[in-house]
């Protein structure tokens, strides 16, 4: 009877075993297994004023840029500035090479010289030709009154007659050819003021005060005419367009309160301003775009760098409010799951604005003192059964 | 009456016990083994579930976007919606790629989705949902990152908003949730590297850098650079309209293919996973025959050792009934313990497994009912060689 006296303590062992099985089993079919509960953590709706606000990513362009090229093809001949120079309105920038205009404008002196000198020998001939007339005046006044007293016969008055309105003539000839010699000098003055004109259009000016962007040719590369040798821009007209997700872009109105965070300086938020909401959008991208102002412009600021832009809008009006989270979609509504004696129950709502931060405007459809379901572990339906935790973040993995 | 197994039992019940807890541990391996397949089947059948999609419609001919590569326009959702029977369409994007944390580096399928719209994931643990139109990212637990964390994918960082689970792809990949146009230009901008060396192969091509036409090689560059394509467009239809007459529709007149969703689970199912499936079957088939095997040979011996015993039984008279009761109830008792520690000890692992193991609790049942058949029919082996032991072995 050895066993039956040593029994107690091996029975208890065996006991404390089947017991420790036993329970672990039922723990795991407890937390595991489609008899498990999902785990989900509750929120209650409260009442709060939510500050909507958009969202979108720009990038830093001048408000102006210009252009300076030549106006027809050409070859450089020299470039005075290089990117990131200030310069003034009026400074010489670049010069194209004239080729032959300088030539053209000496022979055109020369043809201008040439005309003055043909000027005078019209006048010359003018001065010949009153001559000439004057003397057939007398002559024909003469032999008029002879043939009055008929000391000539009329065929000889007829002769000075003649003679005189040869000179007339003559005089009107000489005249003419004066005018054309003056007016050969004032085209050739005009050609030549022309080719001056063309020849101080070969050197690039700047239209008006800024910073070179960029030096796009050099001394003796050939340029089609509307090409950039350089590019100005104003750097105190610098913005940053920005786009915005057209599903995400009401209330984008100009004169809205920004903050843009450069790329560079991701601590440092700047202020700033909606200037232009541009009225033609992004029909591919689906994206609306704005011009956000600098309200003081930060120093180093770089063309093209991307910068991230939140515009403020006007707080809405105090509703209940609901985490993002919260709101799923159920059989083609929005809603949200309420527990109603432990288990969850889809109630469609009305959303209205939603911030950045995630908490969404309820409108209507959400009972008051709901406990509305934010995060679960699992897709829940109607009837399932929950277990409500505090946090689910140090859940099994 | 008095117990013949339970006192046998106390008798060398440590024996019994680690037996049982041995066999706990093979009935467990088996367990898991069954559950790594059901995982693949189950991560497969979460990814279309996670999409929220009644439809995929893909480009023409390919069984995108998940089995294959697909590629559609963007804005091909705009015509979907207006066929009748559509309620919502959604662009998506779909790439595995390495998304970096600090100095730590995870494979994860990085899903471009349009937020507010089907793609985007139905639940979260923690967080929130994307609420601006770039660089934020919900994320899912396996991939180790917390909220508020950067991640980064190619040339931007992303900030981790969100927080989910189960969202894998068929691979068992995690999922990385972003906003669409990050996700294209994430697929398409590799790294600044590329661009460059991209930009110089094209500026090096006479054809798209000719002198006399100022522009064009700015031209041909924004045009390189730029994505506007898309791997599925998700779709779910009103109330009232059926899939299949929706995807006929879109197969019909759109030239785009479309999948039900018991369509996309036979692709997924029954082409993806298949060979890796199949794989696992075949070993979970020969782990059943081998543990049936270490079942039947552990009560086999488990009686041989008691031979001794049992010929005394005999001599002072036991039934034959009570010790062929007293076996079977041992045999019986030694796969009940084997299966309850088989049982917890799965569960207690499969956790730690990198890929989800789902123990469903249909295969427990039929594992319990085939352990209890493999354990009685191994006592009537045992059994036959208990009752033609000699009575006179006992004293011999």
């Amino acid at each position: 009877m050895k066993i039956l006296k040593s029994l107690p303590p091996r029975l208890l062992v065996l006991g404390v075993f089947g017991l420790l099985l036993l329970a672990a089993l039922v723990f795991i079919i407890r937390r595991s297994g489609p008899l498990a509960p999902v785990r989900v953590t509750v929120v209650t709706a409260a009442e709060a004023a939510i500050t909507p606000a958009l969202y979108g990513i720009g990038t830093v362009e001048a408000r102006r840029t210009f252009l300076i090229g030549p106006t027809s093809a050409g070859r450089v001949l020299r470039v005075l500035v290089d990117a990131g120079d200030r310069v003034k309105a009026g400074q010489l920038l670049a010069e194209m090479d004239p080729v032959d205009l300088q030539q053209r404008v000496e022979a055109l002196e020369a043809s201008q010289a040439r005309a003055a000198s043909a000027r005078e020998a019209a006048q010359a001939q003018l001065a010949d030709a009153q001559a000439r007339h004057a003397l057939a005046q007398a002559n024909a006044r003469r032999y008029q009154d002879l043939g009055q007293q008929n000391f000539v016969s009329p065929g000889v008055v007829e002769t000075r007659q003649q003679e005189l309105l040869s000179a007339e003539a003559q005089v009107r000839a000489a005249q003419a050819n004066l005018t054309a010699a003056a007016q050969d000098l004032t085209r050739l003055q005009a050609e030549r003021a022309g080719l001056q004109q063309q020849r101080r259009n070969t050197r690039l000016l700047a239209t008006q005060d800024g910073v070179v962007l960029s030096r796009d040719a050099e001394p003796g590369s050939t340029v089609v005419a509307g090409q950039a040798v350089l590019k100005l821009i104003d750097p105190a007209s610098l913005w940053i367009r920005t786009r915005f997700d057209q599903g995400r872009s009401a209330g984008l109105a100009p004169g809205l309160v920004a903050e843009i965070v450069l790329r560079s300086q991701p601590q440092h938020p700047l202020a700033g301003q909606v200037s232009r909401v541009e009225l033609l959008g992004d029909s591919v991208t689906e994206e609306r775009i704005a011009q956000i102002g600098f309200d003081q412009l930060p120093p180093g600021l770089a063309v093209g760098e991307l910068a991230e832009v939140t515009l403020r809008l006007p707080a809405a009006p105090r509703s209940l409010v609901l985490p993002n989270a919260a709101i799923h979609r159920y059989e083609g509504q929005s809603g949200a799951w309420v527990l109603e004696d432990g288990r969850p129950r889809f109630v469609a709502l009305r959303l209205g604005e939603s911030s950045l931060d995630g908490q969404v405007r309820v409108l209507a459809g959400l009972p008051p003192g709901a406990q509305v379901v934010a995060y679960s572990e699992k897709e829940i339906g109607p009837g399932s059964r929950v277990q409500v935790v505090a946090a689910l973040r140090e859940s099994r993995r | 009456m008095i117990s013949l197994a339970g006192r046998d039992v106390l008798h060398s019940w440590a024996k019994f016990v680690f037996t049982g807890i041995g066999l706990g541990l093979l009935i467990g391996v088996t367990l898991t083994m069954a559950g790594v397949y059901r995982g693949m089947v189950d991560d497969a059948r979460a990814l279309l579930n996670n999409s929220g999609a009644e439809l995929w419609v893909v480009q023409q001919d390919t069984q995108g976007p998940y089995a294959e590569s697909s590629s559609l326009r963007d804005d091909v959702y705009r015509s979907l919606l207006g066929l009748a029977g559509v309620a919502r369409a959604a662009n998506v994007t779909y790439f595995t790629m390495p998304v970096r944390r600090e100095d730590s580096e995870v494979r994860a399928m990085v899903v471009g989705v349009v937020p507010g719209q089907p793609g985007e994931p139905g639940y979260l643990v923690g967080g929130r949902q994307i609420t601006r139109s770039h660089y934020e990212a919900v994320a899912d637990v396996k991939t180790g990152v917390h909220l508020g964390d950067l991640i980064r994918i190619r040339r931007h960082d992303y900030r981790v908003v969100g927080l989910t689970q189960r969202m894998v792809s068929s691979g068992g990949d995690p999922m990385v949730f972003i906003p669409l146009a990050d996700a294209q230009e994430a697929q398409f901008l590799k790294d600044n590297e590329a661009i460059l060396n991209e930009r110089a192969r094209t500026a090096a091509n006479p054809a798209l850098n000719r002198p006399g036409v100022p522009g064009l090689l700015e031209s041909v560059q924004a045009a390189q650079s730029s994505n506007h394509n898309v791997n599925a467009v998700l779709v779910q239809v009103q109330p009232g309209a059926t899939p299949e007459q929706v995807a006929k529709e879109i197969r019909r007149w759109k030239h785009l293919e479309a999948y039900t969703r018991e369509q996309m689970e036979e692709i997924l199912v029954a082409k993806l996973i298949a060979t890796s499936a199949k794989q696992i079957g075949m070993f979970l088939v020969i782990l059943a025959v081998v543990s049936a095997a270490i079942v039947a040979f552990i009560i086999y011996t488990m009686t041989l050792g008691k031979l001794r015993e049992i010929a005394v039984l005999k001599l002072i008279g036991t039934r034959n009934r009570t010790i062929a009761g007293m076996i079977l109830q041992q045999a019986l008792g030694l796969g009940l313990i084997g299966f309850v520690v088989g049982k917890t000890a799965a569960t207690v692992w499969a956790p730690f497994f990198p890929k989800y193991v789902l123990l469903e609790t249909g295969d427990a049942v039929r594992g319990l009912i085939a352990v209890m058949i493999i354990c009685a029919l191994a006592s009537t082996l045992a059994i036959r060689v208990a009752l033609r032991v000699d009575p006179g072995a006992a004293i011999g």
